[in-house]
């Protein structure tokens, strides 16, 4: 160990304490074209008159962009738990859905809000704007938050969406899907998209899926059915991993 | 330093998907539209406005996240390095629904200045998100206030067609003070600047 009040000790820390000043101007990889979908994207109705017609303008990330809303547990409201949230169990096939939450370089995004929302086993969303005519389950809230651990890690209990038709196009059906909703590290970074179920006959058919123009992205919003989580007697284990953007290793100045 | 890793050996990132009409049962435990807290430095502000859709037809379903530096220009986050103070328990997040109006409120106080990457200060501002059904991704920007004489050299908003900069622009309300008003409309004539980073 050298000693710390030596001289060249000081100048290392000197150093480091240069190099942690230029971190934060690190800013994050901008995503590869065709990973996030179009904000006009005509198979999807909605985005007709909600799409901007005018190119997004580039800037640079600044101190605004590189940093973002923190969230520690005392801001957590409900549980991970969307199984116990009545006084009964909810009806469908029980889940556990666990993955981890990392940036492009593989480093886990630790002690990051995740929020999840989802349908019932029949389809049917806790919420007055839906009118499916398919029954609300009184055990079933089907909302989540919580924060990933150390290593990046997050674990819900829950069931398995259903499917529920929609008046996109005619017979238009969403795949089951649930909503994830995650901020890592960065203003840059905020993410909200969905999980889809492997085999699900579907998703060729949902123009909100196929709005991602780029296959491989496609099918990382697929989870995985997982025998490791799978809890016998009582759930099925589906892993379902989410990448954020990394950042950059060089600062941003003057780069658009 | 580490050299970059080439594009081949990094993680592909997770697509973004709508948030579709039902976020309200995800978000709504952490909705935020008073970002004040007890003590907090600064002036504080209303920021009042509609979202209006290519028809100029109120967007009911939308859901605004705004992120803020406080009164000292300062963003409660460690990356921040600037030294400055920091208000404790200002999280600077909030998070509004709009109403059947398509409207939103937030109260917070301004922000004040924070260094660009130049390091030269920016104007202050508040950045935006909006989500809603029909937007597969995100719509990005930010809110700048119209009585403050720094937005002339803010380097952001010069990088935007004076045209359209005044889209940007929030404004005092002249029977409410305190209160700015910005609309975000969503597409044709008065269309506001979105942003890509």
């Amino acid at each position: 160990m050298p000693n710390p009040q030596s001289p060249v000790a000081s100048d290392q820390s000197r150093l480091v304490a240069a190099s942690l000043r230029r971190v934060p101007l690190c800013g994050y990889r901008k995503p590869a074209p065709g990973i996030h979908p179009p904000h006009l994207h005509p198979d999807y109705l909605a985005s007709l008159k909600r799409a901007p017609a005018q190119p997004l303008v580039p800037i640079p990330q600044t101190l605004s962009e590189i940093t973002g809303p923190c969230f520690q547990p005392h801001h957590l409201r409900i549980g991970a738990d969307l199984t116990g949230q009545g006084k009964g169990a909810p009806l469908g096939q029980k889940m556990l859905l666990t993955g981890r939450v990392l940036d492009e370089d593989g480093k886990p995004v630790r002690h990051t809000l995740v929020e999840i929302w989802q349908a019932n086993a029949a389809g049917r969303y806790r919420h007055l704007v839906d009118q499916h005519a398919a029954p609300i389950d009184p055990n079933f809230v089907g909302k989540g938050q919580l924060l990933t651990d150390d290593e990046g890690r997050y674990q819900f209990k829950t069931i398995k969406p259903g499917a529920y038709p929609w008046r996109n196009h005619p017979n238009a059906w969403r795949p089951p899907h649930i909503h994830f909703s995650l901020f890592g590290p960065a203003f840059s970074t905020r993410l909200v998209t969905q999980m889809y179920f492997p085999g699900d006959p579907l998703l060729p058919f949902d123009p909100i899926f196929n709005g991602i123009r780029d296959e491989a992205a496609r099918q990382r919003l697929i989870a995985q059915f997982d025998w490791q989580t799978t809890v016998p007697e009582e759930a099925l284990g589906f892993r379902f991993d989410i990448v954020l953007r990394g950042r950059l290793e060089t600062p941003m100045e003057n780069r658009p | 330093m580490r050299k970059a890793p080439a594009a081949a050996e990094l993680l592909g990132i997770a697509a973004s998907q709508t948030v579709g009409p039902f976020f309200q049962i995800g978000f709504e435990d952490l909705y935020q539209t008073d970002l004040t807290v007890p003590g907090l430095a600064g002036t504080v502000i209303t920021i009042s406005g509609k979202i209006l859709d290519a028809d100029q037809l109120p967007v009911p379903d939308a859901l605004v996240e705004i992120w803020q530096a406080n009164s000292f220009g300062k963003y409660a986050h460690p990356d921040d390095y600037q030294d400055k103070p920091l208000d404790p328990e200002f999280t600077g997040f909030g998070r509004c629904p709009t109403n059947a109006e398509g409207a939103f409120q937030f109260r917070t106080v301004k922000p004040g200045a924070v260094a660009s990457s130049s390091g030269a200060p920016q104007a202050p501002h508040i950045n935006v998100s909006i989500f809603m059904r029909g937007l597969l991704d995100r719509l990005v920007t930010r809110i700048y206030f119209s009585d403050d004489e720094r937005n002339s050299a803010d380097e952001v908003l010069n990088l935007v067609d004076p045209a359209r900069r005044s889209t940007l622009l929030a404004r005092p309300d002249a029977l409410y003070p305190g209160t700015y008003r910005w609309d975000a409309i969503l597409q044709g004539a008065q269309e506001t600047v979105f942003f890509d980073f």
